[in-house]
C-alpha cells in the first residue's frame, strides 16, 4: 500500500462511521414504534397513560390478554377466526387462480394476448375506493351483503399475482420440461399439476404471502360489505373498538393488546417462509 | 432468468410418412392446448369480469344517472339520465377539491421521502460496509408485516398525548408539539405510511442493486469513482427500472389514502370525514347514499390515477430514450 493510500483511510473511516449511523437510526425508525407496542400491551391501563414503560414492575400482559378476550362476550377471537379464514382460504385460492393464470399467458400462444395482459396490469392500478359503492350494489342485488362472501370474493382477485406467476413461469419453468412431458404423452392440464405447478412452488409462496398481507392488512371492503359485528375481520373489529375508546377509555388496553396479537401471524408467516419469498421478490423485482 | 424461446410448430408424435394425418395431429395437439389455456385462465378471468369489469361499469353507468323522484318524492322512483351533472357538482364541490388537493400535497412530501429514502438505504446496505446487514434489513422490513390499521394505531398512541413517550420527550426539552395540528397533520399521516413501507421498497431495491453485475461496479472503481460516485452514477441508473414501479405503485397507493385518516379521523378535528378524496366516496356513497355524487367521484379518482400512471410511464420512457441517444 503506498502513503497515497493511508491519507484517504481517514475519509474512508469516517463515510463507514456515518452509512453505519444512519442505517442504525433508521433501523431504530422501524423498531421502536413496534417494541413500543409490545411494551404498551405489558402494561395496566394506569401505566398506559403515565407512559411509564420501562418500569417492569407491572408486568400485567396476561392479564390484558384475558381481559382482551372477554372483551364483548369474546368478540376477538371470532375476528381473529375470521381473519385467518378470510386471509389464508383467500390467499391459498387467490394464490393458485393468479399464478395459473400467469403460467398460461407465459406458455401458450394465442390471438391478441398482450391485449389481453395489459388488461390484467390496468387492473392492478385501479383503485380499491372505485370498485367499493359498484360492488356493495351488485353484493346487495344477489343478497350477498353482510355475509362471508361478500369479503371473501373480491380479495381472491388479485391482477398482480398474475404479473408475477408469468414472471416465475417464465424463470422457473423451461419450456423443455414442458416438452418433455408432452412427449411422454402427458395431458396439459396433467403436465402443469404435476410437473409445472411443483417447480412454481417458491413463486407460489410469494404470490400467496402478499396476497396474505394484503387481505389481513384489508379494512375498506370489509367496512363497506359487513355491519354484523360477528363477520368483521381483526382489522375493523380493531377501528370499531378504537372509535369506542374515545367515550370509554377502558377500550384503549384491549385495542393495544389486539393490535399486538394481530400483528403475529404476519410476522410468523414472513419468517417460516423467508426462504421462499426472499428468492421470490428478487425474480419479481429485476424484471 | 432463461428467456423464453418462442418454439416453432409444436412437434407432436405425428409420423412425417403421412402429411396430412401429420397436420390433423398438429391441429388437435393445438385444440388441446387452446382448451388447457382456456381452462388455466378462465377462474381468474371470471374474478376479473365480476369484480373489475362490471363494477367499473357500473360506476361509469350511475354517474351519468340519478335517482329522482318525481312529484316531491311521493312518485315512484325511477332513474333518470343526468349527464354530466354528478360530475360537475363534484368538481364544484370545494370539500372534493379540498380532498383532492390534501392527496396532492400527501404525495409531494411523500413520494420523493419514501423512493429517495428507499434507495439510499438500499445503496447503504449494497456499499458494504454496514455491520449486521442482514439484522439491518429485517428490522427495517418488519414494519411491512404490521397491517396498515394497526400501524394508524400505533402512530395514532404516539401522536396522542399522555400516552406518547415522543411527547414526553419533547415536553422534557420544552417543546410542545401538536401531531395533529393544522400544519402537522399531512406529514403526520406521511409518516405513517413511510414507517409501513420503508423497509418493503427498500428490499425491493436492494434485490435489483444485487443484479447489477459486479464488473460495471468494477470498472467503475478502476476508472477512479468513490464510492458515492459509483452509487449515484452508476449503480442507480442501473436499476431506473425497479425506482419507476416503486414510484408508479406508491403513487397509485398515496392517491387511495383512506386508512390513515379514517382511523386519525375520530381523535382529529382537522380530518374532516371527507379528508381525502376515498373518504369523499366513502361518505357521498354510504353517509349521504348519493350514489350518481359517489360514482362520479370514482371516476374522476380514476382518471386522475391513469393519467399519473401514464404520465411517469411516458416520462421516463423519453428520460431513458433521450439516454440512449
Amino acid at each position: 500500500m503506498s502513503a497515497h493510500d493511508s491519507t484517504l483511510l481517514r475519509p474512508r473511516l469516517l463515510g463507514r462511521a456515518t452509512v453505519n449511523v444512519v442505517v442504525a437510526i433508521s433501523v431504530l425508525y422501524t423498531v421502536l414504534p413496534g417494541l413500543w407496542l409490545v411494551l404498551a400491551a405489558s402494561k395496566d391501563r394506569d401505566a398506559l397513560f403515565s407512559s411509564d414503560l420501562l418500569s417492569l414492575g407491572d408486568f400485567s400482559l396476561a392479564q390484558n390478554v384475558r381481559d382482551l378476550f372477554a372483551m364483548d362476550g369474546g368478540l376477538y377471537s371470532r375476528w381473529y377466526v375470521n381473519s385467518l379464514l378470510y386471509a389464508v382460504l383467500g390467499a391459498a385460492l387467490g394464490a393458485l387462480i393468479s399464478v395459473a393464470c400467469g403460467y398460461a399467458f407465459d406458455k401458450y400462444r394465442f390471438r391478441h394476448k398482450e391485449k389481453l395482459f395489459g388488461l390484467v396490469l390496468a387492473a392492478v392500478m385501479v383503485p380499491q375506493t372505485v370498485l367499493a359503492l359498484p360492488l356493495y350494489l351488485m353484493a346487495s342485488e344477489v343478497g350477498v351483503v353482510n355475509t362471508f362472501w361478500a369479503v371473501f370474493i373480491p380479495v381472491l382477485f388479485n391482477p398482480f399475482g398474475v404479473y408475477l406467476g408469468r414472471i416465475f413461469s417464465q424463470g422457473y419453468v423451461p419450456d423443455e420440461v414442458l416438452e418433455a412431458a408432452r412427449m411422454d404423452g402427458a395431458g396439459e392440464l396433467v403436465a402443469y399439476f404435476r410437473v409445472a405447478l411443483r417447480m412454481l412452488g417458491p413463486g407460489l409462496v410469494t404470490v400467496f404471502l402478499f396476497q396474505l398481507t394484503a387481505i389481513w392488512n384489508n379494512f375498506f371492503l370489509p367496512m363497506v360489505m359487513l355491519s354484523n359485528q360477528d363477520l368483521y375481520p381483526v382489522s375493523l373489529g380493531l377501528y370499531q373498538w378504537n372509535s369506542s375508546a374515545s367515550v370509554s377509555p377502558e377500550y384503549y388496553s384491549v385495542v393495544i393488546t389486539g393490535s399486538l396479537l394481530a400483528v403475529l401471524p404476519l410476522i410468523l408467516a414472513f419468517v417460516l417462509l423467508q426462504r421462499f419469498w426472499r428468492g421470490g421478490l428478487t425474480a419479481g423485482a429485476v424484471k | 432468468m432463461t428467456a423464453t424461446t418462442q418454439q416453432p410448430a409444436p412437434a407432436t408424435a405425428a409420423p412425417p410418412t403421412a402429411p396430412v394425418a401429420g397436420l390433423r395431429a398438429r391441429k388437435a395437439a393445438r385444440r388441446r392446448r387452446l382448451a388447457a389455456c382456456g381452462v388455466l385462465m378462465t377462474p381468474f378471468f371470471a374474478l376479473l369480469v365480476t369484480v373489475f369489469l362490471i363494477p367499473v361499469g357500473t360506476a361509469v353507468y350511475l354517474s351519468f344517472f340519478s335517482d329522482d323522484q318525481p312529484g316531491l318524492g311521493f312518485g315512484p322512483e325511477r332513474t333518470v339520465f343526468v349527464g354530466l351533472r354528478s360530475y360537475a357538482a363534484v368538481l364544484t364541490d370545494p370539500t372534493f377539491l379540498g380532498g383532492l388537493g390534501t392527496v396532492t400535497l400527501y404525495c409531494l412530501i411523500y413520494l420523493p421521502l419514501m423512493v429517495g429514502g428507499a434507495l439510499v438505504l438500499a445503496l447503504l446496505l449494497d456499499s458494504g460496509v454496514v455491520r449486521l446487514r442482514a439484522w439491518a434489513q429485517l428490522g427495517l422490513f418488519l414494519p411491512h408485516a404490521v397491517p396498515g390499521i394497526i400501524a394508524a394505531l400505533i402512530w395514532l398512541y404516539l401522536y396522542t398525548p399522555g400516552i406518547s413517550p415522543i411527547i414526553d420527550l419533547f415536553a422534557k426539552a420544552d417543546i410542545t408539539i401538536d401531531f395533529l395540528g393544522v400544519h402537522t397533520v399531512v406529514p403526520s399521516i406521511v409518516n405513517i405510511a413511510l414507517w409501513s413501507n420503508l423497509g418493503y421498497n427498500m428490499v425491493v431495491f436492494y434485490a435489483a442493486l444485487q443484479a447489477v453485475p459486479r464488473e460495471v461496479i468494477e470498472a467503475s472503481v478502476v476508472d477512479g469513482a468513490g464510492p458515492v460516485r459509483t452509487a449515484l452514477q452508476v449503480k442507480t441508473p442501473l436499476v431506473r427500472a425497479s425506482i419507476v414501479m416503486v414510484a408508479i405503485f406508491t403513487l397509485i397507493w398515496a392517491l387511495q389514502l383512506f386508512t390513515e385518516p379514517m382511523l386519525l379521523n375520530l381523535s382529529s378535528p382537522m380530518i374532516s370525514s371527507r379528508f381525502s378524496p376515498s373518504m369523499y366516496i366513502y361518505d357521498a356513497a354510504f353517509t349521504r347514499n348519493n350514489y350518481s355524487l359517489a360514482a362520479a367521484a370514482s371516476v374522476v379518482l380514476l382518471l386522475c390515477t391513469i393519467a399519473l400512471s401514464y404520465g411517469v410511464t411516458r416520462w421516463t420512457s423519453r428520460a431513458d430514450a433521450q439516454e440512449a441517444r
